[in-house]
């Protein structure tokens, strides 16, 4: 007997419009609903096509506890498989990436099968017959769906399309494309691995949480921002510093920003400028994207720079630099951060150079920044174990007729992000 | 004096200075033009292209030391402490008359903080040049051993 498995009015009171209680983020029988619910309803983010460029490529991850390969197939298609022989139970790879060439064959007893999932063959078949196996290939996931490169699955077999769940913010996947002259993206460079002692819903409402950064990077940013004013003034800004320091600017420039909410949770901050405004041109570049698009689109896909979108509940991108942070969750307190970067394809190497600059001196484990990130986290999860107030407060700018628009602006510093992000929650754990 | 030797000495020093957290010293270490890197895939060539998990000039190794020092340096309440555990560096490459050095050193790091404790396995690389009458660091490689697991936050220097 469940407290919340049970009772779903239980589990419906953990969420108001305006706070949430503290067992969304710390009770392990919630954060188990969230892999039997949340996770497989709606559209979960698996990896890019650039990662499979070839017939036979794979790899591979866990998506709500699923073991899954993404594995481009003969006709250029990608199909999502369960990672799973159909004999004992086998996980079938275990590397993270690699090419099966024209199939999968189990290293326990070689039970075969075609990059589609059907089943090639089993050794001394006739062992079988009689029995009430039939023998059969691999559990194909059905709603898998591929947007710019993006690919996306929904593991529950019924429920919401793509298009449909994530709106009008797949713009913010648009922005990003078409930043390339070519329109295509390549993810390349790495992944950076980050270990999260906290659930994971703190890193994904903290992406549009712009109150923070002058609190949280004072020690960073703020640092960063007064090495340079002691430099002379001569000296060219160095790219670190032109992205550390605006994480250090003040009230009034966040909430300037500006945030936007969509159904179903998905938000981006960064609605009339951001953080990443400022960077210096890259002139060649600026000139390739007006021979690809015509003056005027060039100026409006250069002209979007937006911070952070989040893609609930797996995925936050940043169109203006070609970075993406995906969210892997373990436990209610344990969460594996990917970061990974995009080569935008026909556009200038120090592009790239500089989304893998920023990717390590934001994302990585040994970033300042995420340190007192994670701080804070921590702390909440460590703190949320008071007793008395339960409750975890949601209420800057609450608007009660908030929940009624499909879309929605605001000022940058409101919460709304995170009461949509909690909406949407308890729509798809109910 | 045996060069060999005194490089040897260079490096198992530059690691106490760490452990002892003398950072203005270990900041002196390094030539201008010195970068402090730690590669996320094994065997990485290309630390601008490629992610990194650190790859910083000396302006960002300033910052980072400011920050260890800062009351608004959250992460460091309870401040971090670290261990070198070294193997005798190896010189691999001597060029005595350029004043270069290639150094190998295994090594097991660990870093305290509070009840929290984490330990690895890593290979540092030094390159190393005589200048001004002095060795100094150019280039200091980190590959830990598991430099592409999913890690916590390591906020002192390998």
């Amino acid at each position: 007997m469940g407290k919340y498995r049970d009772d779903p009015q239980a589990l419906e009171r953990l969420v108001e419009p305006d706070r949430v209680h503290r067992d969304v983020y710390t009770d392990p029988e919630v954060f188990q609903l969230e892999t039997e619910r949340l996770w497989p309803r709606t559209w979960i983010y698996v990896g890019h096509t650039s990662q499979v460029p070839q017939a036979g490529d794979y790899i591979t991850l866990d998506v709500a506890a699923q073991p899954l390969i993404l594995v481009r197939q003969a006709d250029g298609s990608v199909r999502v498989l369960l990672n799973r022989c159909a004999h004992k139970g086998t996980k079938l790879v275990s590397a993270p990436a690699g090419n099966t060439g024209r199939t999968f064959r189990c290293p326990y007893h070689a039970w075969t099968y075609r990059i589609d999932g059907s089943l090639v063959q089993v050794p001394l078949k006739e062992g079988y017959e009689g029995t009430r196996l039939q023998p059969q290939g691999l559990d194909v996931i059905a709603n898998v769906e591929v947007y710019r490169g993006f690919v996306f699955a929904r593991l529950s077999p019924e429920g919401i399309g793509l298009k449909d769940y994530f709106g009008d913010s797949l713009s913010s996947i648009d922005n990003l494309a078409d930043r390339s002259p070519q329109g295509e993206l390549e993810i390349t460079g790495g992944c950076l691995r980050y270990l999260h002692n906290c659930n994971w819903k703190m890193f994904v409402e903290n992406l549009n949480d712009t109150m923070h950064p002058m609190i949280a990077h004072a020690s960073s940013a703020g640092i960063a921002k007064k090495l340079w004013q002691d430099k002379p003034a001569d000296l060219p800004k160095p790219m670190a510093i032109e992205q550390y320091a605006p994480f250090a600017n003040d009230y009034k420039f966040f909430d300037d920003m500006g945030v936007r909410v969509y159904e179903h949770g998905h938000s981006f901050s960064g609605v009339n400028f951001s953080i990443h405004s400022s960077y210096s041109a890259i002139t060649d570049y600026e000139e390739q994207m007006r021979s690809a698009y015509g003056e005027e689109r060039a100026k409006k896909i250069l002209g979007t720079v937006r911070h952070n979108t989040v893609y609930y509940p797996s995925l936050t991108i940043k169109g203006a630099i070609q970075s993406i942070r995906v969210a892997r969750p373990l436990a209610a307190d344990r969460t594996v951060l990917e970061s990974w970067t995009f080569r935008l394809k026909g556009a200038p190497e120090s592009l790239l150079q500089r989304t893998v600059m920023y990717n390590r001196l934001i994302n990585s484990p040994m970033s300042v920044v995420g340190h007192d990130d994670l701080h804070c986290y921590r702390a909440i999860q460590e703190g949320l174990a008071a007793k008395g107030n339960e409750w975890i407060s949601l209420h800057r700018n609450f608007d009660p007729a908030e929940a009624d628009a499909a879309e929605l602006t605001a000022n940058g510093t409101s919460e709304i992000s995170m009461r949509n992000q909690f909406r949407a929650w308890r729509e798809f754990m109910l | 004096m045996n060069n060999q030797d005194e490089v040897i000495r260079f490096v198992v020093r530059e690691a106490r200075l760490i452990d002892e957290q003398r950072f203005d010293e270990w900041y002196e270490l390094f030539t201008d033009d010195a970068y402090y890197w730690v590669p996320v895939t094994p065997g990485q060539t290309d630390p601008l292209s490629h992610n990194s998990i650190a790859y910083e000039d000396k302006l960002l190794l300033q910052l980072r030391i400011e920050r260890l020092r800062s009351p608004l340096a959250y992460s460091q309440k309870p401040a971090s402490r670290c261990l070198h555990v070294l193997q005798t560096p190896e010189v691999e490459k001597s060029d005595p008359d350029k004043g270069e050095y290639l150094t190998r050193t295994a090594f097991m790091y660990t870093e305290t903080k509070g009840d929290d404790s984490q330990r690895y396995a890593a290979t540092a690389r030094h390159t190393l040049v005589w200048k001004e009458g002095r060795l100094r660091i150019r280039l200091k490689r980190v590959d830990l051993l598991n430099s592409d697991a999913a890690l916590p936050s390591i906020q002192l220097f390998l």
